[in-house]
């Protein structure tokens, strides 16, 4: 199967799309209360600048501040059938589909990238929170296991940023079924030799955690998230036991051997650079702010390509 | 015998039946046979008439049915030389999680299973079918040791779901399903799973991940209880009707959808009704599946229960 018939032009939205934010737009902190600019608080990767509070990231947000100057190419990703049950609550599933995808300009709950963070190439997938709670259905499960065959043909690394609210209900056992479906695509990045990191952001719950969430080579986890697979509240009301402090946050995780690490966001790049490229067996990284990758049309040419560094994977087939 | 609520006619009829019968025993010169016969058919009749439109929530409720034969009742009947295997080798043995070597028609293999218990002491005992991280590790060595010994594995997945406690959480319940779904799909041996009762959530994908599903008739496999799913899209649990309508979460549908292979009849009024018979029909459908695998190579059943679930869904409910 090929999934990179559909190539997207490269996105270079680092410099733009921030511009056309509106200057004059605050944000209040849900931690600490103080306002903050936007334009700051997007330059900060929607981390609290006074008290560190780690907000919610989209996806292309995401992935504007992880890849090389911005630059990543979409993964396409097979559309499966849309509402295989003809599933409906007080809403029928299309309508909120529809409406989901109309507040957040998405096609669905994960984003597929390719790129290079400090000159080396990964792919990238991250899951979106805004959409329907970044909930488990078949296109999410489609989109791991594109991003998983896209890092095998390239034989490079695939980063993966859980968020997700659970199992997408409205696709019933059709969602459940994408437990073994991602963890298929682990499956394939370990036969492969390739290293498989999960970023878990705040917050990653359900079958989500008990899937692909939990089946890393490396977890790092974003300061304070929630990860667990049945949240406090449902303890709470089926077993009355008073929960500790901290119960389920990241730290507590940590302390509990189940992540590797707990890490700033504004610090994650440089560390996915670090462990991906020890584990590819690749010489340490230039790290920061880097230009665009390979050739851009306006990139001139600095050394003659047999003195470039070797490349895994071509950028373009 | 425990009467479900729409089976409440159903009672009133049979107990007139009994009520009758109890007298003639009583009065020797009474003859209520004919009237009880007659009351035995009527009952028949709409046991019948009743199982055969069952809605998806009267389903879940037969799924959940006490007097249904459990895992341990399987065991007992359709394997000899049961021998459990305890523990997870790092915290606990799980008692909701039943396993162990033994032999089906006199072949070794390893059976593993949710276990609910049938009365109070024993239902706290199994933690309701619930199984903690201990149990998803006691399965994952399992099934690790029946790959190395060329044992198939027969799993009877009967659980709400995970517990949901603190403990469980703390010790990496999530960690545990995930490893254990993983398991599953790597082994190089026949998996065969049933859901013989309910098939909660990812406490039942970590068992039932195989080369073959089967479903009992009236068992269940969804995302979601009827009543969670309510309470959170209907905002009222009361709602657990059209919730378990809409996940579309019997074996029939189950089987149109492509993720059960096989439904099993089960006895006119439910496997409680005849348990017995239940656990054979079970029996000869293990039997069968285990044929269709048989001198199938290791690498090929990994292949194709990877093809299996990757390709599940993609048809919807034309599958
Ligand atoms: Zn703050």
């Amino acid at each position: 199967m090929n999934w990179i018939t559909n190539y997207v032009r490269p996105r270079i939205n680092s410099i733009f799309s921030r511009r056309e934010m509106p200057e004059n737009l605050w944000t209040k902190c849900d931690e600490c209360g103080t306002m903050l600019f936007h334009r700051e608080l997007t330059d900060n990767q929607n981390v609290c600048t006074n008290c560190d509070h780690h907000m919610a990231i989209t996806p292309r947000e995401r992935f504007n501040a992880l890849f090389d100057a911005g630059v990543f190419v979409e993964v396409a990703v097979p559309k499966p059938l849309v509402d295989p049950l003809h599933f409906r609550d007080q809403k029928k599933y299309p309508d909120r589909l529809r409406a989901a995808q109309k507040q957040t300009s998405e096609a669905e709950a994960m984003l597929v990238a390719t790129g290079e963070i400090g000159r080396t190439p990964i792919v990238a997938a991250a899951q979106d929170f805004s959409f329907m709670a970044g909930s488990m259905g078949m296109y999410v499960g489609n989109a791991i296991i594109a991003a998983a065959e896209a890092a095998v043909k390239r034989k490079c690394p695939l980063v993966l940023f859980s968020a997700a609210g659970g199992a997408r209900m409205q696709e019933g056992i059709l969602s459940l079924m994408q437990m073994p479906r991602t963890t298929i695509a682990v499956q394939m990045l370990r036969e492969a030799g390739l290293p498989y990191i999960v970023v878990l952001t705040h917050p990653t719950t359900g079958g989500v955690t008990a899937s692909y969430a939990m089946l890393g080579d490396v977890h790092i986890a974003e300061p304070n998230a929630l990860i667990c697979f049945a949240g406090p509240r449902v303890i709470e009301q089926t077993i009355r036991e008073k929960l500790p402090e901290g119960f389920q946050r990241a730290e507590y995780l940590l302390d509990h051997g189940m992540l590797d690490r707990v890490t700033h966001r504004g610090k994650l790049r440089d560390e996915l650079i670090t462990i991906t490229r020890m584990l590819m067996g690749q010489s340490p990284a230039i790290k920061g702010d880097l230009p665009p990758p390979t050739a851009e049309p306006e990139i001139p040419e600095l050394a003659p390509p047999s003195s470039a560094p070797a490349r895994t994977g071509p950028k373009t087939s | 015998m425990n009467y479900l609520d729409f089976e409440k006619p159903l009672a009133e009829i049979e107990g007139k039946a009994e009520e009758l019968r109890a007298l003639a025993r009583k009065n020797e010169d009474m003859d209520v046979e004919d009237e009880a016969k007659a009351l035995d058919k009527k009952a028949a009749d709409m046991l019948r008439d009743i199982y055969k439109a069952l809605t998806p929530w009267r389903k879940c409720q037969v799924a959940r049915h006490p007097d249904r034969p459990h895992c341990k009742d399987y065991i007992e009947a359709l394997f000899t030389e049961y021998t459990p295997l305890a523990g997870d080798r790092n915290f606990a043995d799980d008692h909701a999680v039943m396993g162990g070597l033994a032999r089906f028609n006199d072949r070794a293999v390893m059976v593993i299973g949710h276990e609910k218990g049938n009365d109070t002491k024993t239902r706290i005992e199994r933690n309701f079918g619930m199984a903690r991280p201990e149990g998803y590790r006691k399965a994952v060595r399992l099934m690790e040791m029946a790959d190395r010994f060329n044992l198939p594995v027969i799993t009877l997945v009967d659980t709400p779901g995970a517990y949901p406690g603190k403990g469980a959480e703390e010790r990496g319940q999530s960690e545990a399903i995930a490893r254990s779904t993983q398991k599953c799909l790597q082994i190089g041996v026949p998996l065969i799973s049933i859901i013989i009762g309910e098939g909660g959530s990812g406490g039942a994908v970590a068992f039932a991940t195989g080369d073959r599903l089967a479903m009992l008739e009236h068992s269940v496999y969804s995302v979601i209880s009827p009543e969670g799913c309510a309470s959170i899209l209907w905002k009222d649990p009361e709602k657990m009707r059209e919730a378990a309508e809409a996940l579309r979460l019997t074996a029939q549908d189950l089987h149109k959808l492509g993720v059960a292979d096989l439904v099993i009849k089960e006895p006119a009024g439910g496997a409680q009704r005849d348990r017995a018979g239940t656990v054979k029909e079970v029996g000869k459908a293990i039997a069968a599946m285990l044929a269709q695998l048989d001198g199938t190579d290791g690498k090929k059943l990994v292949a194709g229960r990877r093809k299996k679930y990757l390709d599940m869904g993609s048809k919807g409910l034309a599958a």
